[in-house]
């Protein structure tokens, strides 16, 4: 179906090709994922079976691409559009109309398909993706789910034979991120579409995969085999992978039902062992920078008899970092939150889950200020944080937003850091060393556009701890990270627990939240349904488990690293 | 789950169904109803039947508008209403008028001024009679953006641009998606100013606009690359092969016509070439849209789901124009209600037949179909 003849792709003003000598051939009704560390060039691979590249991204193709018979040298996208389907990273960016079901048609109104064949295919697709009720709904009010659903709906109506998707389930919860599946996996079984796509949270997708696509390193060669097999020697890998290469477990489980299977026995050896609690929260407090000298009111401020606020409260008890008693939050007409109480400790690690739109995004601009309370109190680090003035806030707590580049204005990382160190008042070269540790080996004049998504996390990161506020917070950290970014990511937050942060992550990654958090909070229409120790909450709930947890249930092991030092323990 | 309103009393078959996609308005009949209370507006300056004018169009506007982005518009072209209303009595009152007046409200100190420019004044007598003018000719044009404020807020102006020919899709196409990057600006820019407090950096002030608008603009452009992207890969520009002598025809009729429509409107304008123009102007128009006709033979695309024009979609429509008719009708016969004097002053009266007449204009709240928010609070109380 999908055949590459000798491709390689090198962009403009890159040093080495993004793509190399790629020589593969995917066949007619296959579901084929594509995984490896970021910046191999997963997308471009992607783009090229569309034709976007290089039409539209610019730089240069060698070799071959084929498409059922169509070259895509010759073809351009709008060519191969009755062919291939195409859903982005970013299903937002996608959207050509204003509803619904306007996007379902829009493709076949390019094809010129004839009304009737429209309205069936529409009302069909409508059902398959379970999108009746949300027909007439503008797409500018539907949740990330959704739009991802419609996002694939709208590519499927002119039934092309090809589907390409980069990761189509990364902004999703776990719940959203099944149905997207479900419905990709009966295309497969009752269409014969050929999927191909990327995703990095492969615990999510490798078992519904025919082969998976290995591109190990920039440049290296593709291995593309049966997801087994190719598991065996990725360098990324889900839990549940990772967790029977750990045992030795051949041909290795992909699937939790299969480790289930498989795992009786290693059951019985770990049933002597109790799994190890999370460590209690270091006794560290960090250590606030020396007051900033008042600034005189400027001279709009002085005219206005503004007056320099009073003076901040006196350091409070250093109890707890935050704490939320009874909050409500309304946007307009909707109860974003109602009644939330959440007390956090220095040094504690909290995760906050729940649905795409629980109200998680909502209690974190709460906590920094962004978002009054309609009703009840919050409280971070003794002040409140909607009537605080910034400057003031960033010492109490720092947020690092879902996407870190919101963060970034300047030119140069060294830039950068100067003003983070003036925003914050702090010693000057404060930001630059925290860059240097949390992101070695990044020189001062880069762009911070040119880092990678990791990176850029990490960047974000240290301009955040400048103001070494006591609570940070992360919205959604390891979107669009790999295992090793994401690996990184715990190791760095870990060290910030253990010098006293107290951390809140809204995340839907189950994975991230067993392996860092010591409590987990988890949230539904805006209210509190859960809050206990990780191991209670996670294992006790089908959608926020992790894979070991329900490999080794009713045992609470959370990680594959737990698993590993008990075994080592045995031995 | 008893209704106590007015339209609860009929009977069923009779009351307006909630709109779905299937039967709702056309955009169009929308805009005709506006533009003939808006052309009912433009021929009179009778304060009494503008305010009745206003008052049709708002009350359908609230009866059937919908909880979409533009339908908020109407409160806003309300406010530019007044504010011509302001501007053109500011002007009157600084720059004089030329209506005459003999009761004087009050004397600005006027400014003197050269010679070279005689019959400009600024400053000086100001009388009732000049004010009231103004105010009756800036209610006048109020009432006329007020009017398409009402189109604007209840007519989706994507559907609008859907139904233009085949040959201007593209167009139309480039106008939806640029309407939907606003909304993504409102959002980036909230996004962008979290981000600055975030930074410890204060979210109003001039730097705070100049530091936001870059990223806002960039964010912007990206997004507009990535969605021509997946337009393209979706299928849009595909064209169809077209013989060359129906390209070459297509050619020469667009230009032609245009060439006519333009040598015609000079003939009409001019002061002898009054018998050519008029039949130039059609020929030329005649053969540009046959140009446009032919050449959406070049585009392949099919429309989904066309609004159909029914019986509600009529009505709509015909009331609008029956609105501006009567007025039309009314300056003919009895133009003096129209435009109560403002030289000597008199009260304005409202004429019976006229004002009876603008009251057609409340049909669409009867008829069009119900949106669907404002049918479930009806259902719930």
């Amino acid at each position: 179906m999908i055949r590459f003849e000798q491709v390689s792709v090198r962009y403009e003003g890159a040093g080495r090709p993004t793509l190399s000598g790629i020589d593969l051939t995917i066949p007619e009704g296959e579901l084929v994922l594509a995984v490896g560390p970021s910046g191999v060039g997963k997308s471009t691979l992607l783009g090229a079976v569309s034709g976007l590249v290089p039409h539209f991204t610019g730089g240069v193709l060698t070799g071959r691409v084929m498409v059922d018979g169509r070259d895509t040298r010759t073809h351009k996208p709008r060519e191969l559009a009755d062919l291939v389907g195409t859903v982005g990273q970013d299903p937002l960016a996608h959207f050509v109309t204003d509803t619904v079901e306007d996007e379902l048609a829009y493709g076949m109104e390019s094809l010129g398909l004839a009304p009737d064949v429209m309205r069936r295919r529409v009302e069909e697709t409508l059902d398959l993706l379970g999108l009746a009720e949300l027909r007439d709904r503008p797409i500018a009010t539907l949740s990330g789910g959704q739009r991802q659903r419609v996002a694939i709906g709208s590519v499927l109506t002119p039934h092309p034979r090809v589907l390409v998707l980069d990761e189509p389930t990364s902004a999703l919860d776990p719940a959203a991120a099944e149905d997207v599946l479900a419905v990709l996996q009966r295309l497969v079984h009752d269409l014969g579409t050929t999927v191909l796509m990327a995703e990095h949270r492969l615990e999510r997708v490798v078992q519904y995969a025919d082969q998976v696509l290995l591109l190990p390193a920039p440049g290296a060669a593709p291995v593309m085999g049966a997801p087994a097999d190719i598991m065996a020697l990725s360098p990324v890998r889900p839990p549940v992978v990772a967790l029977g290469r750990l045992v030795g477990w051949d041909p290795l489980p992909l699937s939790v039902r299969d480790a289930r299977r498989r795992a009786v026995d290693l059951r019985e050896r770990l049933a002597g062992v109790e799994p190890p609690a999370r460590e209690d929260p270091a006794d560290a407090v960090v250590a606030p920078l020396p007051e900033r000298a008042a600034a005189r009111p400027g001279l709009l401020g002085r005219l206005l008899g503004r007056r320099n606020g009073a003076a901040p409260a006196p350091a409070p008890v250093q109890d707890a970092v935050t704490r939320v008693e009874g909050l409500g939050v309304r946007h307009g007409r909707v109860q974003a939150l109602r009644g939330v109480t959440l007390t956090v400790t220095p040094g504690e690690t909290v995760a906050l889950m729940g649905r795409n739109g629980a109200g998680k995004s909502t209690l974190l601009s709460a906590l920094v200020g962004m978002t009054a309370p309609s009703t009840g109190s919050v409280l971070v680090g003794g002040l409140h944080p909607s009537r605080t003035s910034p400057g003031d806030m960033v010492r109490r707590v720092g947020l690092v937003p879902q996407e870190p580049r919101d963060l970034l204005y300047a030119d140069t990382v060294a830039a950068e850091c100067a003003a983070a160190d003036s925003d914050a008042a702090a010693p000057a070269g404060s930001c630059r060393a925290l860059v240097t540790e949390l992101l070695p080996g990044v020189p001062d004049d880069v762009h911070p556009r040119d880092l990678s998504e990791g990176q850029r996390l990490a960047l974000a990161l240290a301009l955040v701890l400048t103001a070494r506020p006591p609570l940070l917070l992360l919205d959604e950290p390891t979107r669009g990270l790999d295992y090793a970014a994401k690996a990184r990511l715990v190791g760095v937050l870990r060290r910030l627990a253990g010098a006293g942060h107290a951390i809140v992550l809204a995340t839907h990654d189950v994975e991230l939240a067993a392996e860092l958090a010591h409590r987990v909070v988890i949230l539904a229409d805006g209210e509190v349904v859960a809050d206990g120790p990780a191991r209670q909450v996670v294992v006790s709930s089908p959608a926020f488990a992790p894979q070991t947890a329900k490999i080794l249930a009713p045992r609470e092991w959370l990680t594959v690293s737990q698993v590993r030092k008990a075994l080592e323990g045995l031995a | 789950m008893t209704r106590t309103t007015g339209p609860a009393r009929l009977p069923p078959a009779l009351r307006a169904p909630g709109a779905t996609r299937g039967n709702a308005l056309p955009a169009g009949a929308w805009w005709l109803w506006a533009l003939g209370l808006a052309t009912a507006a433009s021929r009179t300056t009778n304060p009494l039947l503008l305010g009745l004018l206003v008052g049709v169009a708002g009350y359908v506007v609230a009866a059937r508008r919908t909880d979409a982005p533009w339908a908020r518009s109407y409160g806003a072209f309300i406010k530019l209403g007044l504010a011509v209303v302001a501007v053109r009595l500011v002007f009157s009152v600084f720059l004089g008028s030329s209506v005459p007046g003999t009761q004087t409200l009050f004397t600005l100190p006027e400014v003197p001024l050269p010679g070279w420019a005689q019959g400009v004044r600024i400053g000086g007598r100001v009388t009732a009679e000049q004010v009231v003018f103004a105010l009756y000719e800036g209610a006048k044009l109020a009432t006329l953006l007020i009017c398409i404020g009402a189109a604007n807020s209840l007519a989706n102006p994507a559907r609008l641009l859907k139904s233009l020919p085949g040959a201007l899709y593209e167009v139309g196409v480039a106008v939806v998606v640029a309407m939907t990057f606003a909304p993504n600006m409102v959002a980036d820019v909230a996004r962008l100013r979290t981000a600055r407090r975030l930074r410890g950096r204060p979210t109003g002030g001039i730097r705070a606009v100049l530091q936001i608008g870059l990223p806002v603009l960039e964010g912007a452009l990206e997004r507009s690359v990535s969605v021509a992207a997946s337009m393209d890969a979706r299928g849009y520009g595909r064209t169809a092969q077209v013989p060359p002598a129906v390209r070459r025809t297509t050619h020469v009729l667009t230009l032609g016509g245009l060439l006519g429509v333009c040598a015609g409107t000079y003939g009409l304008l001019a002061a002898q070439g009054a018998v050519h123009g008029l039949p130039l102007l059609l020929a030329g128009l005649a053969a540009a849209l046959a140009g446009i006709r032919l050449g959406g033979r070049r585009s392949v695309r099919t429309r989904y789901r066309p609004d159909r024009w029914g019986v509600r979609a009529w009505l709509v429509a015909a009331s609008g124009a029956a609105v501006a008719a009567a007025m039309i009708w009314a300056g003919a016969v009895a133009p003096e209600a129209l435009r109560p004097g403002v030289v000597p002053l008199t009260a304005p009266v409202l004429p019976l037949w006229p004002a009876a007449a603008v009251l057609i204009g409340l049909l669409p709240a009867a008829v069009a179909p119900l949106p669907p928010s404002l049918s479930d609070s009806k259902e719930r109380t």
